[in-house]
């Protein structure tokens, strides 16, 4: 082999055993674990033989409710890593002071604050929402599936292919000791030489193909495949809030892709975008990121006030207060979430005017933010609260997210910024914000749609115990970081001087332990839930006496949705519906013209996976075998016509006849 | 506000009764190809705005290096553009002759299409050989670096343009003229015509511009 060590090269590239973290026992005993895991959770489903059962009816199905599960599934896991993250900075901060520099070395706690970010935002956050939208949208507009169901397979597998190459740099190499937005001149290839750059602008193009595909898709399928009736001003409010949400991905992302691709070019070609010489402006790039990075902020909070609209109209027995005004809320703040990213960096120095601006348009979005929170507090008012767990999250996001966005007008203030600005203040702030909004409104809809996906309601006890540990271990974990803040505490530390800090470090790192304690819960809560399903068993497919399309079929949902296409007159369609007394229709049933499942999806993010890694190790041969691969595979699919059958009548009068049957027997 | 129960209706006020809550035929959503496809377009266009502000910021930063002035040939340019604009003109000929059900004409202009296309690909090449090997490549300065960018992100669309293109011409050649192969023909159509459009903006902003002292 060594006879020929250039073919090596360009065969391995950079990738070495000296890659491999032999020589950290930290990581070595988390990928013993994590391997230990997989092996078990492999061998299982390989004793069970469900690889067929999991290749046909999840990998390849091109069905918007299993994809947007999946989704879910993917966001969970990746949840777990990232919060495995949070423990390891708040137990390295409480510890690391005067004498003992803790338990990491600052070459790997700057990695794992990076990955922190990276994974909650682009493979926690960003799953979860998409898969909340995927699976909600088409049942809440009264569709049959999505607008292209391939793509939608494709996407996720794509954004899981990015996930897949995050997780490869635990152990494989290593990841961007960079912070999560990689600013050069620091993630530029002088200053980080070594491949966790790579890892992170490889992990994000793939992943963000699956995100801009998957908003393309849900765009067209809301402009286009509404039930007969359904104008725009009449759609649920979870459905605006995901059309402005994927106008925002659309809108975004692709500034997100073309910098990283900026990025990849200073770092691979030797170009002088963001280089300190040679008339490069590293300004430019922070820039650039941030007019993403801030709509990519809207994109994830916007679908989360859409469930509270949701939740906060069902548990309330009242129709939502002020839906105009939620309607116009939503897109105002959709076109100014583009209007305020310089409010980032007012420390970059562009003088007086430009700041205020920024500061202004910034202050002037929590106008319509505030008047949401009106809205959902008229509603609530002279309503039926039922405390059911989904509400409990909703208002304890109203009281978490006035105080998150109270902090935020401060921050929006140019004077103000320039002594919070980087410091442990602002995480507080976006911790705030992100967990107490977006997070509290992703676990409201995972409570109150989980029995439509799966046909039975989760516990309400752990429910309840999850909420508590999350509600006050968020205070107990990022109140502190707005005292320390204050005093002028910077973000990113692995060590600190001053032993006075270290007592509100341990009150964090004590909050997190209690947000872990909410974590164990919520698994519990699906343990014991899937123990109980009988008992929790929702068989009218409408369990919380919702308003919307969604509850008006079966809890799950047939593969066809509805066997009839709803026709609709009202904002809250089923609620008139009811009102109405309407009747299901019990013959008459037509064949449905449906898509078929294919395995192009997860093959083409295989192989994009596959050359994404050989990209970050500039393994140049597999790359380019991967690249024609990619195309190939590609093409081929389009030679196949044959992507749609039809469900005979049969088999939905087979279905709907088992239906009937189940309603006559238990309501 | 009290009446924040009731339930408004928008359906024939004087027969309330009468209200239909489903479609009792098939029911065929319209097809959202050409939507999705301008949305996706829409997406490219942005990152084309990027790398054109990215241009706009660093586009003089010369670093000591050329300039614009000397290193652009406009007579090649303006050949390259004829040949590029000329494309959108033939692949508009094959959209009519595929409106007519001729699979023989369109096949034949779509080829004129993609050579002229090759043809557009194969003098940016030579431009680009050219500086590189007179040591003017992209690394050589922020101004060259957003040059070739742009301009190379322009030509890889531009290929993938004419590898699309051969496959519809295979995939029109096999099954006809059928409604799947017209709303593909229609969606390279809008890629092809958009990518024009981008070029007119490089040809403007980037080489009459950057010729400019």
């Amino acid at each position: 082999m060594s006879d020929h060590p250039d073919l090596l090269k360009l065969f391995f590239g950079r990738l070495t055993w000296d890659a491999l973290p032999l020589h950290v026992p930290i990581v070595m005993v988390t990928f013993a674990v994590v391997m230990i895991g997989a092996l078990a959770v492999l061998g299982a489903i390989t004793y069970f033989r469900l690889w067929g059962y999991l290749w046909r009816e999840w990998f390849t199905s091109i069905d918007h409710k299993k994809i947007g599960i999946m989704y879910m599934v993917l966001g969970l896991v990746m949840l777990l890593r990232g919060f495995a993250d949070a423990v390891m900075m708040r137990a390295q901060q409480a510890i690391s002071f005067g004498h003992s520099t803790g338990y990491l070395p600052p070459e790997h706690y700057d990695q794992i604050f990076t990955a922190h970010g990276v994974i909650m935002i682009f493979f926690v956050a960003m799953p979860l929402v998409t898969g909340i939208m995927n699976f909600v949208v088409p049942l809440q507009i009264g569709a049959r599936d999505v607008a292209f169901p391939f793509l939608n397979n494709f996407s996720f597998w794509m954004t899981t292919a990015g996930a897949m190459l995050v997780m490869a740099s635990l152990f494989i190499g290593e990841f961007a000791r960079t912070g999560w937005l990689a600013y050069p001149p620091l993630s530029g290839i002088g200053m980080s030489p070594d491949v966790g750059v790579d890892y992170y602008i490889w992990a994000l193009q793939v992943a963000g193909v699956g995100t801009l595909l998957s908003g393309v898709n849900l765009l067209a399928t809301i402009v286009k495949m509404r039930a007969p009736g359904m104008r725009m001003m009449q759609m649920p409010v979870f459905t605006w809030t995901a059309l402005c949400t994927n106008v925002l991905i659309v809108a975004a992302f692709p500034v997100l892709t073309a910098v990283l691709a900026l990025l990849a070019m200073d770092r691979y070609v030797g170009t002088h975008f963001f280089t300190t010489d040679l008339g490069g402006d590293a300004m430019m790039y922070v820039n650039l990121i941030w007019i993403w990075g801030h709509p990519e902020v809207y994109i994830l909070i916007l679908p989360a006030f859409g469930i509270f609209s949701e939740v906060v109209s069902t548990f309330s027995r009242k129709r939502l207060f002020g839906y105009a005004s939620m309607v116009y809320a939503t897109v105002v703040i959709t076109v100014l979430s583009y209007l305020v990213w310089l409010h980032h960096f007012f420390t970059m120095g562009s003088g007086a005017s430009v700041n205020s601006f920024f500061g202004i348009t910034t202050m002037i979005i929590s106008i319509p933010t505030g008047a949401k929170i009106f809205n959902w507090l008229f509603t609530m008012y002279r309503g039926r609260i039922v405390f059911e767990v989904p509400m409990l999250w909703t208002m304890g996001f109203m009281i978490t997210f006035v105080i998150g966005g109270m902090t935020g007008v401060m921050l929006a203030v140019p004077p103000a910024d320039f002594s919070l600005h980087n410091s442990l203040f602002l995480i507080a702030h976006f911790h705030n914000v992100i967990i107490g909004g977006v997070l509290f409104g992703l676990f409201a809809g995972i409570n109150f749609w989980f029995p439509k996906a799966f046909g039975f309601r989760l516990d309400p006890f752990w429910g309840k115990c999850s909420f508590w540990f999350w509600q006050i271990g968020f205070w107990f974990a990022f109140a502190p970081l707005y005292v320390l803040g204050l005093m002028g505490v910077t973000r990113r530390l692995s060590h600190f001087d001053d032993p006075s800090l270290q007592i509100w470090f341990v009150i964090a790192a004590f909050g997190a332990f209690l947000i872990a304690l909410g974590i164990l819960c919520m698994l519990i809560q699906f343990a014991v839930s899937f123990r109980r399903r009988e008992q929790l068993r929702d068989h009218t497919g409408d369990p919380w006496n919702g308003r919307t399309l969604e509850w008006s079929t079966s809890s799950p949902p047939p593969a066809y949705n509805f066997a009839f296409t709803p026709i609709v007159h009202d904002n809250d369609a089923w609620w008139q519906m009811k009102q109405r007394n309407y009747r299901r229709p019990l013959d008459g049933y037509r064949a449905i013209h449906m898509p078929k499942n294919t395995g192009a999806g997860i093959i083409l993010a295989g192989i994009s996976a596959a050359l994404g890694f050989a990209l970050i190790w500039q393994m140049w041969i597999p790359a380019a075998v991967s690249f024609v691969a990619l195309l190939v595979v590609a093409i081929g699919h389009t030679f196949n016509y044959q992507r749609d059958y039809y469900i005979p009548a049969d088999e939905v009068a087979r279905v709907e006849t088992a239906r009937t049957e189940l309603l006559a027997n238990h309501v | 506000m009290s009446d924040t129960h009731a339930i408004h209706l928008s359906g024939q006020p004087g027969h309330p009764e009468e209200l239909s809550f489903h479609v009792t035929g098939d029911h065929h959503p319209a097809n959202s190809t050409l939507l999705g496809f301008w949305l996706y377009l829409m997406s490219d266009c942005l990152i084309f705005a990027c790398l054109f502000a990215v241009y706009g910021v660093l586009g003089r930063n010369y670093a000591d290096g050329p300039t614009g002035a000397q290193v652009f040939e406009l007579p090649v340019v303006a050949l390259n553009t004829s040949l590029l604009l000329l494309s959108s003109i033939t692949y508009g000929f094959s959209v009519l002759e595929m409106q007519r059900d001729r699979v023989r004409g369109t096949l034949i202009w779509l080829a004129i299409t993609g050579l002229l296309g090759a043809g557009f690909i194969f003098l940016e090449l030579r431009e680009f050989a050219h500086l590189i090997a007179e040591h003017n490549g992209p690394q050589r300065s922020a101004f060259l670096s957003s040059f070739f960018t742009l301009v190379g992100t322009h030509g890889l669309h531009v290929t993938f343009g004419i590898i699309w293109l051969i496959t519809l011409m295979v995939q029109v050649g096999q099954k006809g003229l059928i409604h799947e192969n017209k709303r593909r023909l229609m969606c390279l159509s809008m890629f092809w015509h958009f990518l024009d459009v981008v070029w007119v903006g490089v040809f403007s902003f980037v080489y009459l511009m950057g010729v400019q002292p």
